[in-house]
Parts: structure tokens; C-alpha cells; sequence
């Protein structure tokens, strides 16, 4: 294990998040149980008080999720240093088999963490607390996958041996040499790009539909899910080459690093604020009509879209600035 | 809602005060900590910044062996290597102040006579340019030379143990034997090719070590980073005794503190108005003390060069260089320290803010 002091608050931070999901598990598992909003009876009480005890703790431990994300993205671009053959994150990912899995999960658990914070804050917003069981039941399927994040970023930091020699992002990310990153890195330059602004086209469209006519959240919320992996194969294949300069570089790690300004962490912010916001406001849809959320539901799924969209294109447009202050050229 | 929260941690100053002390010190420790560690790693850098790209040593039986001359000039032949330089260097043990020097040898055949010593041999051994030095030669016999050339102080990090003779000096010091040097360094201009010229190195002559500066620095990186996670994993007790020391804090509060919360309720506030109350009650302290310990750790690092921490991080030697830390703060640094103090702390207040906040506005008002 490499005892950086990043990786112990790293540790420390999944540790503490995985202490407090437990306990309002707990706690959610007996609101779940006995949650009755007609009845004025002590355990009823005790219940609400709990649900408040639930929110407050959930929305702490998803909060430092959602930082967590970027500081392990850091934390592996910092560690390649002290890696033999790692050249940037991708190096440090590779170094054993939980880096990478480690990654996906923490990406899919950013989404969700969004989702819960978003529905939890409707919920608060609502005089009835209506969805106090729906935020309880999506806790439980949450928080089985945070304790598998804290494992495998634990397992993945408790294996990493300096001696040990792993890929640079050139091998990994290369055309031609096999597995999904370098499939993702064969794609054709300009269908990449043409599917990723034709995805981004739709979504923006869909959105236009919705802000205009209140229908269609669902199928927004559909298309945001498609744009964030369009934007990744896209980035990997394409906009890589005018953010490197060079034809053959598609490592969608080394834009995080100084050298390219950092520009990978609003790249990546934008994508994932995107797809969380577009993916809230589709699960929200359900809850439109259930009491008091008639009220509260139509105008935070409007912000959610108009965010959802906003950050779409401000990665858009930074992809795009890109590609025409670059001196690369396809072709 | 931040005035009103801010005018109630004015009311218990006492109480809060003592708690944002207690809090700066925990944060002023990690902080200084991180500081010095980034500080010691980019010295390091800057040092092997002028380092060549490949060392090659000779191997004898495991242990490190004069390196024969005539491998220069086979190694200078390889593709991609621009000069193979052979070194003379060495260690140098000295009575009097009971310190080791590092020797080095002027390859350079220029004949200059004397020695050029480090600032903090001339420090210890109350040299002056001009002074006479003596050192005793492996045959026992003194060997006496004038000291041509003090180095400056900036290069003490580096150079504070250093002592320069001409190559004839060094060798009758160590009688060390001739055709022979200590390793060869060698230059390879393209560093994308280092990696390949180690390789070709290894296979003509298996008897080598090629050591590339991207492993020195590796090395180097690893030793800091692994120097400051031990001093993490031991200011972990300090930092439990501080999530207790918040959560009792939070816990113990005062009749007056119930009374307060219970009026605010009976007047109409929500639990969650509470709990946001409590919140940035907990922001501003954490604020506060996480800027008042981010602040006093950069004068302890790089004003005072951190002498609660330098023994420990640094290492231990009798020639220790004096130097002070070149400032070196960025965003990932504060983010550990975040990670490391205000999350626990948030953590240790989330269930005592909860109690306070659903209390009962009549039995508080009772109590």
C-alpha cells in the first residue's frame, strides 16, 4: 500500500460515509417499516423525527461522495509518479484490477447520490413528506453499492505496489490493441463527433419540448443517460486528438493533468452535473401528481432541465473551442 | 440565517472559542504536515532536475563496485547516448566533528589545485577561503590542501556535507585504484530513449545497474509521501480525541442553549430551520478554524521552516543543511486537509445537531 496521505483521507472520508449510510439505513428501515403519514400517534412522531435524522445524515455522506469522485480522479493522477510505466491516472487505474471497476462504480454512484439529493430535496420542500418512502427505499439500494465502493477503492489502494509495472495510457488507449478502452479509442474520429452532437441535438430538443409543454421528462431523462456516454466515446476518440494535438494520443486521463489546464475536471464536472440533473428531473416525473409535490415537483424539474442543458453545452462548448483553436487537423 | 447563527456562537464564546482552538490545532498539525511533505518533494525535484538521465553502476556479488573506465567508451558508442561521463565520488568520515562529508572529484582535468567545500563543512570546521584543511588518506598519511572556494548558502540542500577535490586528491585519499571510476553517468538527450539505452546497457554489460532519474525521483517521491502518511497515521489518535472532544461539545449543551431552541420553535421555526441553524453554526467554526490552521501552518513551513516537523521528516544528520521551505500551496493539499478534519468533525456533530433540533418545544422550555 503507497501510505499517501491523500489515500488515508481518501480511506478515512469512505470509511466515515460508510459508518453513516449504515446507520440511516437503519434508521430508514424502520421508517420503512412503520411510516403511517395519517397517523398522529407517538411512533409516528418518533418517525419524523427520524426521516429529518436520515436526510441530514444521507445528505452529508452523498455530498462528500460527489467531492469524492474528483479527489480520487486526482489522487490516481498524482500517484503515477511512483508507478513504473504509469504516465498519467490510466497507468494508476491499471495498476491492479479494482482501480478501474473502482472508477465505474464512483461514477454510477455520483449519478444516483445526485438523484437521491434531488429527490430528498422535493421531499423537504413537500408539507406531507411524501416520498419519505421512496428516499428510504432508493437509500437501501444505495448504500450496498457505496459499501462496495469504500471496499474496492480500499482494496484497490491496499494493493497498489510500487513494483509493479503497469501501462502507460499510450498502450492502453492505443487504436487496434484490444479491450474496451482501445475499442473506444478505434472509433472513426468524425462519426464520434457527428453522434455525439446529433445525441446533444436531441437532448437539447427534448428539453426545448419539456420546458414548452411539461411532457417528456422521461425521455429527456433517457437521452441525458445516452449524451454522458456519447460524450466519453466522443472525447476518447475524438476531441482528445485537438486537446493533445496529436493524432494518435486518446487518453481521456492526461486532460486532467497541469500540462492541458486542468481543463479534464470541467470537462468531466459538466458531463456528470448533465447527466445527474437530466436523470433527477426524469425520476422526479413519477411524483408530479402525489400531494403537495404537485406544487413542488413542475418548477425543480424546469431548473433541473434548464441546468441539465447548461452544463451540456458549456462541455460542448468547451470541446468546441478546442477543436478550432487547435492546430490539428483529421484528415 | 448565517447573521443569527453567527450572534448565537457569539453568545457562548467561551464554549465555542475553546472548541475552535482545539479544532485550528488539529488543522494547523495535519496542514504543516502536508506543507512540509509538498515542500521536501519539490526541493527534491529541483535537485534531480540537473541529475543525469541514466546512472551506471557496477555490480560486484550484489554490493556497488568501481565501474573499469573502457565501459564509458562503449557505452558513449550506443545509439541515442550523447556522452558517458565517469564519476568519482565517495563518503568521507570525520573525526573531529564526527560527521560524514561527500566527496566528489573534478572530472574536468583541469588541474585546479585546493578544495571547494560545502557551506556547512566551512560551518562546523571554521573555514575561510584561503584556510588549510587536512583529511587522512586510506594509507594513513595526512593529506593537506588549501580551501579554494566556499559554496554559497543557497546551495546548502544540496551541497551543506560537500567537498571538491581535483582527481588526483581523490584518488590519494581513497587510494582508489586508477582506470577505475565510482559509476558512469550517462547523458541521453531524448528521455523517451532512456528506458531502451538502460536495456541495451544491462544486456552488454550484465555486470551493471543502469539507475534512471525517473526511478531516483520515483524513489524519492515515495519516501516523502510515506514519511508524511506515518506522521498521518500518527496524529490519528489527535484526531479521534478531536471527533470526541466536537461530538461532546455538541452534545453537552447547555439549559440556556435548550431554552433558546425551544422558544425558536414555539414561535414557529421547523426542525429543518433548526438543523440549518446548526449547520451554519458548524460551517462558520469549521471555516474559521480550517483558515486560522491553513494560515498559521504556512508561517510554521515556510516562514519558520516547521521546527516541530523538520527532525522527523527530513532525516537526521550532523552537517544538516539550513534552508528554508520555497512556498508551494495548491487545491489538492487543502483537499486532504478538508478530507482529514472538517469531514470527521461534520460527522461527529450530524446526530447531536439532530437531538437539539427535534427537541420537544415544551419540555425545553420546561427544563
Amino acid at each position: 500500500m503507497i501510505l499517501h496521505p491523500a489515500v488515508l483521507a481518501l480511506v478515512v472520508s469512505s470509511l466515515l460515509q460508510s459508518a453513516m449510510l449504515l446507520f440511516a439505513s437503519w434508521n430508514g428501515a424502520l421508517i420503512l417499516r412503520g411510516w403511517s403519514p395519517g397517523s398522529g400517534s407517538e411512533r409516528q412522531l418518533a418517525l419524523e423525527r427520524r426521516n429529518c435524522l436520515v436526510s441530514s445524515v444521507v445528505g452529508y455522506a452523498l455530498a462528500f461522495q460527489l467531492l469524492s469522485l474528483f479527489f480520487f480522479l486526482f489522487t490516481a493522477d498524482r500517484l503515477h509518479i511512483q508507478l513504473t510505466g504509469a504516465m498519467c491516472a490510466a497507468g494508476t487505474l491499471n495498476a491492479n484490477g479494482y482501480g478501474y471497476p473502482a472508477l465505474l462504480l464512483k461514477t454510477a454512484d455520483f449519478l444516483l447520490a445526485g438523484t437521491w439529493l434531488v429527490v430528498n430535496h422535493a421531499d423537504t420542500r413537500g408539507y406531507d413528506a411524501p416520498l419519505v418512502k421512496t428516499k428510504c427505499r432508493l437509500l437501501l439500494l444505495l448504500a450496498p453499492l457505496l459499501f462496495l465502493d469504500a471496499f474496492l477503492q480500499f482494496r484497490f489502494f491496499a494493493d497498489l505496489e510500487p513494483d509493479v509495472i503497469t501501462s502507460c495510457c499510450g498502450s492502453l488507449f492505443g487504436s487496434g490493441k484490444g479491450g474496451l478502452a482501445s475499442d473506444l479509442a478505434s472509433w472513426p474520429a468524425v462519426p464520434a463527433m457527428g453522434l455525439f452532437f446529433a445525441v446533444l441535438g436531441a437532448t437539447v430538443a427534448m428539453g426545448v419540448v419539456f420546458l414548452r409543454s411539461a411532457r417528456g421528462a422521461v425521455l429527456f431523462a433517457l437521452l441525458c443517460g445516452v449524451t454522458f456516454p456519447a460524450a466519453i466515446l466522443a472525447l476518447v476518440s475524438a476531441f482528445s486528438l485537438y486537446i493533445y494535438d496529436l493524432p494518435t494520443h486518446h487518453c481521456p486521463f492526461c486532460v486532467l493533468q497541469a500540462e492541458y489546464g486542468h481543463i479534464g475536471y470541467l470537462l468531466y464536472a459538466a458531463l456528470l452535473g448533465g447527466a445527474a440533473a437530466g436523470l433527477s428531473a426524469g425520476a422526479l416525473a413519477a411524483f408530479r401528481k402525489r400531494g403537495s409535490m404537485a406544487a413542488v415537483v413542475p418548477p425543480l424539474q424546469r431548473r433541473l432541465v434548464w441546468t441539465a442543458i447548461a452544463f451540456f453545452l458549456l462541455f460542448a462548448l468547451a470541446v468546441s473551442f478546442r477543436i478550432v483553436v487547435s492546430p490539428y487537423r483529421s484528415g | 440565517m448565517l447573521d443569527f447563527a453567527l450572534s448565537s456562537l457569539l453568545r457562548r464564546k467561551g464554549k465555542n472559542l475553546s472548541l475552535v482552538a482545539v479544532y485550528t490545532l488539529i488543522v494547523f498539525s495535519v496542514a504543516s504536515l502536508l506543507f512540509f511533505v509538498q515542500a521536501m518533494k519539490r526541493e527534491s525535484a529541483l535537485i534531480l532536475e540537473g541529475a543525469p538521465g541514466l546512472v551506471v553502476q557496477r555490480m560486484v556479488a550484489g554490493r556497488h563496485d568501481p565501474i573499469p573506465l573502457e565501459y564509458a567508451g562503449t557505452i558513449a558508442g550506443i545509439r541515442g547516448v550523447a556522452e558517458a561521463r565517469p564519476r568519482l565520488w565517495g563518503y568521507y568520515y570525520e573525526p573531529v566533528v564526527g560527521a560524514n562529508y561527500t566527496i566528489l572529484a573534478e572530472y574536468d582535468g583541469t588541474g585546479a589545485q585546493g578544495v571547494v567545500l560545502g557551506n556547512g563543512v566551512a560551518r562546523t570546521r571554521r573555514l575561510a577561503v584561503g584556510d588549510l584543511v587536512t583529511f587522512r588518506t586510506y594509507r594513513n598519511e595526512s593529506l593537506v590542501l588549501p580551501v579554494r572556494e566556499i559554496l554559497p548558502q543557497e546551495s546548502e540542500l544540496a551541497a551543506a556535507d560537500l567537498v571538491v577535490l581535483s582527481e588526483a586528491d581523490f584518488r590519494t585519499l581513497f587510494d582508489f585504484p586508477s582506470g577505475r571510476a565510482t559509476d558512469l553517468a550517462v547523458s541521453v538527450p531524448n528521455p523517451r530513449e532512456i528506458p531502451v539505452v538502460a536495456g541495451k546497457i544491462a544486456a552488454l554489460y550484465p555486470d551493471t545497474r543502469p539507475i534512471t532519474k525517473r526511478e531516483m525521483l520515483r524513489t524519492y517521491d515515495a519516501v516523502f509521501d510515506w514519511r508524511g502518511g506515518m506522521m498521518v497515521v500518527m496524529l490519528a489518535g489527535a484526531l479521534l480525541a478531536f471527533v470526541v472532544f466536537a461530538w461532546d461539545k455538541a452534545t453537552g449543551m447547555s439549559a440556556g442553549e435548550r431554552l433558546e431552541i425551544g422558544i425558536l420553535k414555539s414561535v414557529g421555526w421547523e426542525t429543518s430551520d433548526v438543523l440549518l441553524l446548526k449547520f451554519w453554526e458548524g460551517a462558520a467554526v469549521s471555516l474559521a478554524a480550517f483558515l486560522a490552521g491553513v494560515l498559521l501552518a504556512y508561517a510554521h513551513v515556510f516562514l519558520l521552516s516547521a521546527p516541530l516537523f523538520e527532525q522527523a521528516l527530513k532525516g537526521w544528520s550532523v552537517l544538516y543543511p539550513r534552508f528554508r521551505p520555497v512556498p508551494a500551496v495548491d487545491g489538492y493539499q487543502l483537499a486532504i486537509i478538508f478530507f482529514l478534519t472538517v469531514a470527521p468533525y461534520t460527522v461527529a456533530t450530524i446526530v447531536p445537531c439532530w437531538r437539539a433540533a427535534t427537541i420537544d418545544p415544551d419540555a425545553a422550555m420546561r427544563s
